[in-house]
């Protein structure tokens, strides 16, 4: 029985603290700073939208993990000392381990702007972030966020639930159109503009200013316009959170590095989840997933290696999913910002301006490589399926009706898809009937 | 983490915005709300003016301040502040409302003189302010009952358009709704009044004799309807008087507890009743939609569940048994236990009253919504079993795509844990489940779908989640 000790209650490391369970009996420790428990990261807009309480972003109750024999101790890791194999904490205790997890998670990135540590400025990424979002935004008239990502968008909505004015910076052109292709961007740009929030599109932050007691009072942009605010939302992206390895020895880069394994350079250390960057990089992947479903699935791979049985981290068909204020964005393999050379592109768009799909397809094999969708709702099986037995545009669209997971009684769009599709590439798909035999057999 | 200040809004998610049509049209609701307290106090009211008044007050306010809250923002999921108003998350104002439906329950089920009914005479008070419509319908002043079944199928429509507006951009959730609203008013309340106005029911000869009462709300199933075996119930449609109806009541009420209810619950599972046409479950769905989040979603609640809501319908079928045992034997009583003290009154006050009526529904704003339809209903935990072992229905997950947020659980009225389901990427087959379908509508990642398909796979626990290929299945 080995003594496992895990840094970080995030998904990444409580994944890997429950099937190490199922699969054995060594000792488990999870170390956190953040909280005593596992909560949902991703619900953290939630609580402050007033949808939930923090109690129900918690995916276990408390005494799960005491019958699940998980212990749990809520201490900041200072050091780590791989040579003597002990953790420092904070407070000057120690704890022994065997083989070490670090699962630490992200910080927020600030990228020296002056004024970036005032009071009322801040990022959003720990139950601690929300806490000071909270007492920060009391009474405001104004706010502003500074980067156009998910998290971006997300507090740009938390503030708009307390109807509290947002002015929202975005660097480039259009919103995350490092990601989403034209389309979809300028769909999501006209729909933050209908959520009263004040776009401004291909604008930098230069400066936070101060009022006489260190606190935020306006922000500067790159064109020299003063924007009045009292919370200034810094959502930049993350980094990964590894200030407490220097002087381990386990080697770094931006993230802790890690084979295919996760294992680090340092025997018994293992790293995952959003900290962790690998060393090789794995087909079109990023080295650094900064997702939640990465996190889970690097877990699940990383128990059975803790457990002897030397499992990779080998991720099927990318997908990932994220909603902007109304509307639901889904994707399924790989959808570029721009189409690279060998990929043909298709778009439709419904005349509401609120709901896509997008296709893309290798032009020589006319495989589907991916998709994206927005507004309306797609099985995941179906195209993971789809991908495995590298189905042509084609197929996928005859078998569309199979892969539509709106809810019941909901208006389809497969006939107006297709025939637009037909159109513009000169073919005759015609829509099949929706198979509950073929959707069965997405899941063997 | 402290939250803001208390809020006394029910819906609207950001006060500041309310305009001047929308405080117009609350204080016309309030109006009409106010009219009732009034006549409940017997204020010298004219009833034939104000029921009307107090009537379309209560739906057109509600109506308008539903259109306008929700239409002015664009379509979606509209739950900002639940937690933060005080109605809404147990707070001051909700025990206010707490105690005044439990209060309402009481003297009506109890003490009906103090709503204004009066036996043999002129009513007063509430009770009196709906004579106009009662005498209208059917020619006899109101009773307690007529003025219960009138403000709850005002509720229900009232709050039903008000539930439309909010969820506008969702087509399960707008044709569900018109359904439910629908059933009340057609099958609960017009039938039943008109056939009792035409002599076919609740009739009294003009020798001063009483022909008999039988319940005409035909979606209203035994078990939910417990008495509808008593001898008075079994004998009221038989009267000739009565017949055609009578017959046919008893015929389609034994027909769709053996056959119709069987067979719809194994195609679409029991959603059909409890969140399409259920007048308990109409009145949930719709008045109760603000406290749907108060539901325990902890597995000690599920524990508690399944002993209870199983313990009265085994309660119900014994009830049911020995009364039907009464009836064609005429015995009055079983192993020296009477029939009617120890199995039909207490099932009547513990069950009929005590559970589905005060804490059903007055403990709306404690317990959330669902409370009787999950603890307690015999008919929801007979069509659960059918559900739960022998159904097409299921909701199906993308399990890859769940961020494990707990929108879905927290909106559970029925206080499944969904997300512990959906996170693992396996199907929810469960016999609480009224497939409302708010789970899969809150889901802010497009995770949950509800659908009926053939049993095969149904209850299958993918090994790892999907998207995940370092782990092999066969390994
Ligand atoms: C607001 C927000 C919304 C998001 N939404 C989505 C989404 O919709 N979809 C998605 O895929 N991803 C989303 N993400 C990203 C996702 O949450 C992360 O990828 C994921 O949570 C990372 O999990 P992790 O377990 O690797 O790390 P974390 O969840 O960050 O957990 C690391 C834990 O380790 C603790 N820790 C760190 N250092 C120490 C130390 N020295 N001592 C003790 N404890 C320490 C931290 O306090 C933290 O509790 C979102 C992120 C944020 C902030
Ligand atoms: S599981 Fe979903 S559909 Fe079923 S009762 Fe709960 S919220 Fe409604
Ligand atoms: S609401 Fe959706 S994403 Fe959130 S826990 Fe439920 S299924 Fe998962």
């Amino acid at each position: 029985m080995h003594n496992i000790v895990i840094i970080g209650n995030g998904i990444s490391g409580i994944t890997t603290a429950r099937h190490v369970r199922k699969l054995s009996d060594h000792k488990i420790t999870v170390i956190s700073a953040e909280t005593d428990h596992f909560f949902s990261r991703t619900a953290l807009m939630y609580i402050y939208m007033g949808h939930m309480k923090y109690e129900h972003t918690k995916p276990y109750e408390d005494w799960f993990w005491k019958k699940n024999r998980i212990d749990l101790k809520r201490a900041f890791v200072e050091k780590v000392d791989t040579e003597g194999k002990t953790l420092h904490f904070s407070d000057g205790e120690t704890m022994p381990y065997d083989k070490l997890v670090i699962a630490t998670g992200s910080k927020p990135n600030k990228f020296g702007w002056p004024g970036q540590d005032l009071e009322g400025v801040q990022g959003l990424y720990s139950y601690q972030d929300l806490e000071s979002m909270e007492a920060n935004t009391k009474n405001i008239s104004r706010a502003v966020i500074v980067g156009g990502g998910l998290i971006g968008i997300e507090m740009a909505e938390m503030l708009r639930s307390r109807n509290i004015p947002v002015t929202f910076l975005v660097r480039e052109e259009s919103f995350w159109d490092n990601v989403l292709p034209n389309g979809e961007s300028q769909m999501i740009n006209r729909h933050i503009k209908e959520h009263h929030i004040d776009l401004r599109l291909a604008t930098e932050l230069k400066e936070i200013v101060s009022d006489e007691n260190g606190r935020v009072k306006s922000i500067i942009t790159g064109t020299g316009e003063t924007i009045k605010c009292e919370f200034v939302g810094l959502t930049a992206g993350v980094s990964p959170n590894i200030g407490l390895l220097k002087g381990s020895g386990i080697e770094t880069k931006r993230g802790v590095l890690v084979d295919p394994f996760l294992k680090t350079n340092i025997d018994d250390v293992y790293a995952l989840g959003d900290c962790a960057e690998f060393l090789e990089p794995n087909g079109e992947r990023k080295n650094i997933e900064q997702v939640w479903y990465t996190g889970r699935m690097m877990g699940e791979a990383l128990a059975r290696t803790l457990c002897d049985k030397p499992t990779k981290y080998e991720p099927g068909h990318w997908f990932n999913s994220a909603k902007f204020l109304d509307i639901e964005y889904q994707t399924y393999g790989w959808v570029w910002a721009k189409a690279k050379d060998n990929e043909n592109d298709f778009y439709w768009e419904h005349k509401n301006g609120k709901i896509c799909l997008r296709l893309r397809w290798d032009k020589s094999t006319g495989k589907l490589l991916g998709v994206n969708n927005l507004g309306f709702r797609l099985r995941h099986h179906a195209f993971d399926k789809w991908f495995k037995e590298g189905r042509t545009v084609d197929y996928v669209l005859e078998h569309l009706k199979d892969a539509n997971f709106d809810p019941e009684l909901y208006k389809t769009y497969e006939a107006e898809i297709i025939a637009q599709f037909n159109r513009e590439n000169g073919k005759n798909i015609q829509l099949k009937k929706k198979s509950w035999k073929r959707i069965l057999d997405f899941v063997s | 983490m402290s939250t803001t200040e208390p809020n006394l809004s029910i819906s609207n998610p950001h006060p500041e915005d309310t305009d001047v049509i929308q405080k117009i049209a609350l204080v016309v609701a309030c109006f009409g709300v106010l009219i009732l307290l009034a006549a409940w106090a017997n204020v010298a009211l004219d009833a034939s003016v104000f029921m009307p008044i107090a009537i379309i007050s209560m739906i057109g306010g509600t109506t308008v301040y539903g259109a306008r809250s929700y239409l002015k923002q664009p379509e979606g999921i509209k739950n900002n502040g639940i937690w933060h108003f005080s109605l809404t998350s147990r707070g001051a104002f909700a025990w206010a409302v707490g105690i005044l439906l439990t209060g309402f329950y009481i003297l009506l089920y109890w003490f009906p003189g103090y709503v204004g009914f009066v036996q043999n005479g002129e009513n007063q008070g509430l009770v009196a302010l709906f004579d106009p419509l009662s005498m209208a319908i059917k020619g006899r002043p109101a009773s307690q009952w007529f003025m219960y079944g009138t403000l709850y199928t005002i509720a229900i429509l009232a709050l039903g358009m008000k539930f439309i507006f909010k969820y506008r951009h969702s087509r399960y959730q707008l044709i569900r709704t018109i359904s439910v609203m629908i059933a009340q008013l057609v099958f609960a309340y017009t039938i039943p009044e008109i056939l009792a106005a035409l002599n076919y029911n609740d009739v009294t000869t003009t020798a001063g004799e009483y022909v008999g009462y039988y319940d005409t709300d035909i979606k209203n199933v035994w078990p939910l309807d417990y008495d509808f075996f008593y001898s008075y119930h079994l004998d009221a449609m038989q009267e000739k008087a009565y017949q055609p109806f009578g017959m046919i009541y008893l015929v389609v009420g034994i027909g769709l507890f053996l056959i119709g209810t069987p067979i719809l619950t194994y195609l679409i599972g029991k959603r059909w009743y409890c969140s399409w046409v259920c007048g308990c479950g109409g009145l949930a769905e719709t008045a109760g939609d603000p406290f749907r989040h108060l539901s325990s979603k902890k597995l000690s609640a599920w524990t508690l569940e399944r002993w209870l809501i199983h313990s009265v319908m085994v309660f119900v079928f014994v009830m049911t048994a020995v009364t039907l045992y009464g009836y064609f034997t005429g015995a009055s009583s079983v192993f020296g236990l009477d029939i009617y003290s120890k199995f039909q009154k207490p099932y009547g006050f513990f069950i009929g009253a005590i559970f589905s009526g005060i804490i059903g529904v007055g403990f709306y704003p404690m317990l959330g919504n669902r409370v009787w339809c999950r603890f307690g209903c015999p008919m929801a935990g007979y069509m659960g079993i059918i559900q739960r072992f022998k159904s097409r229905f299921r909701i199906t997950t993308n399990g890859g795509q769940c961020i494990s947020c707990g929108n879905c659980s927290t909106y559970c009225e029925q206080g499944i844990d969904v997300r512990a389901y959906a996170q693992k990427g396996q199907n929810i087959v469960r016999a609480s489940c009224v497939g409302c379908g708010v789970c899969s509508a809150v889901c802010p990642r497009g995770v949950l779908k509800l659908e009926n398909g053939p049993e095969e796979k149904r209850y299958d626990l993918p090994p790892i989640i999907i998207g995940n290929e370092s782990v092999k299945i066969s390994d």
